[in-house]
């Protein structure tokens, strides 16, 4: 790994941490965390779509035309997901019922479209292989913390197993919506006051969608 | 389903007690980067309101009417997704001809609105359920009412809080998500209702 991929991979793991610092693809990090189980599947599916649609885009940016780029990247964001959808139909059937159109809903998540848009596009293949995984990664570690908290505190299991023991009351409110939220704002405020440095932090409420 | 559900049911759960934002979490990108003024949050949801009802419409059309026949029903995702673009760049094509007041207004949201993960969510939802398509027509209007409801009153607390303290590491996403939980607690209030 030369160095520029290495900096790439730690920003993504760390400093540009698409879900708490850029604040983006929060629908299913909200949507999936309430079971760990599920959790896990959508962060392979994740990191699937992200790091392959990354170097595709990255191998054909010299034929994709300007104007149409987005439809563009849409549509091979929207293969690989796919493809990630028929194969947890065929294998793992419940999650993928459980999980329902957040599957699907990968296609509009803005960290694939912005790492496709802000870095594939100006970048070789490697490096976007690299970025991709790292974005993946970063989402990924993120999901998996508040899947662990709010399964455990919220119905006392992990994977579906009771380790909490009966002397525990569960708190249902972290396994319902509202928690969620809670959940991932605790996080993002944890994160920033220990972690990151003022000037670090972007401005707050920027991360939108790439358009 | 056990029951074919009431037109009335489906829009008063999609609007409250099963808000596509605060219950399923979609479209949260853009509550979360757009919900600072009401006036912007007022365009961004009457444009919501608008391509998702149409594009739940549209698309029931063509799961039910091409997708099936052809059983291309693994394909879904990519084709809702081509309507919905083409919808929203047809849409503001003709509102670019026609009135200048409403592009202005609405025409800078279109292109957000392509890749708002809400109005392709409720499509898929619309599927998963098996709405028919009075049903499908009510419930996306009811999710797009129930959005703008979502970022209108976020708006609204936004702005009533720029003067007030809030910790550091809070500011911005933190606290915003902190509001969007405690306005889901309340919506959740209205499970009585129905």
């Amino acid at each position: 790994m030369s160095s520029r991929e290495r900096k790439q991979f730690l920003a993504g793991i760390g400093r540009d941490n698409p879900v708490f610092v850029q604040i983006l693809g929060i629908c299913s990090t909200l949507a999936v965390t309430n079971v760990l189980r599920n959790t896990v599947v959508m962060c392979i599916g994740l990191c699937f779509t992200l790091t392959l649609s990354n170097v595709t885009v990255s191998a054909l940016r010299r034929w994709i035309p300007g104007r149409v780029r987005m439809m563009v990247e849409v549509l091979i964001i929207a293969t690989y997901v796919i493809v990630v959808d028929i194969l947890l139909k065929a294998y793992l059937p419940d999650i993928s019922r459980e999980l329902g159109p957040y599957v699907g809903l990968i296609i509009t998540n803005c960290i694939v479209m912005g790492r496709a848009e802000a870095f594939a596009l100006t970048n070789p293949p490697r490096l976007a292989l690299v970025d991709g995984l790292a974005a993946g990664l970063g989402y990924s570690y993120v999901l998996l913390i508040i899947a662990v908290v709010r399964e455990l505190m919220g119905s006392g299991t992990l994977w579906g197993i009771p380790v909490m023991g009966s002397w525990w009351t569960n708190w249902t409110i972290l396994a319902m919506a509202p928690g969620a939220f809670f959940a991932l704002a605790v996080f993002v405020w944890i994160v920033k006051a220990c972690f990151l440095k003022p000037a670090d932090a972007p401005v707050p409420g920027t991360g939108g969608k790439p358009s | 389903m056990n029951e074919p559900a009431s037109l009335w049911t489906i829009l008063f759960a999609a609007i409250f007690t099963n808000n596509i934002l605060l219950a399923n979490y979609l479209g949260m990108c853009s509550f979360l980067a757009v919900s600072k003024e009401i006036k912007t949050s007022f365009g961004l949801g009457s444009a919501v309101v608008f391509v998702m009802t149409a594009t739940t419409a549209l698309n029931w059309f063509v799961y039910h009417h091409v997708l099936v026949p052809l059983n291309l029903v693994y394909l879904n995702v990519i084709v809702f997704i081509i309507v919905i673009a083409a919808f929203v760049q047809l849409v503001e094509l003709i509102i670019d001809r026609v009135s200048e007041t409403l592009y202005t207004a609405l025409g800078i949201f279109l292109p957000l609105i392509t890749v708002n993960c809400a109005i392709l969510g409720v499509s898929l939802f619309m599927i998963i359920r098996d709405y028919s398509f009075t049903q499908s027509v009510m419930y996306g209007l009811g999710s797009g009412i129930g959005w703008m409801v979502a970022i209108l009153a976020m708006a609204g607390i936004r702005q009533k809080m720029k003067r007030s303290r809030i910790p550091r590491g809070l500011e911005g996403a933190g606290i915003t998500l902190i509001i969007a939980g405690v306005m889901a607690l309340a919506f959740m209030g209205f499970n009585g209702i129905l």
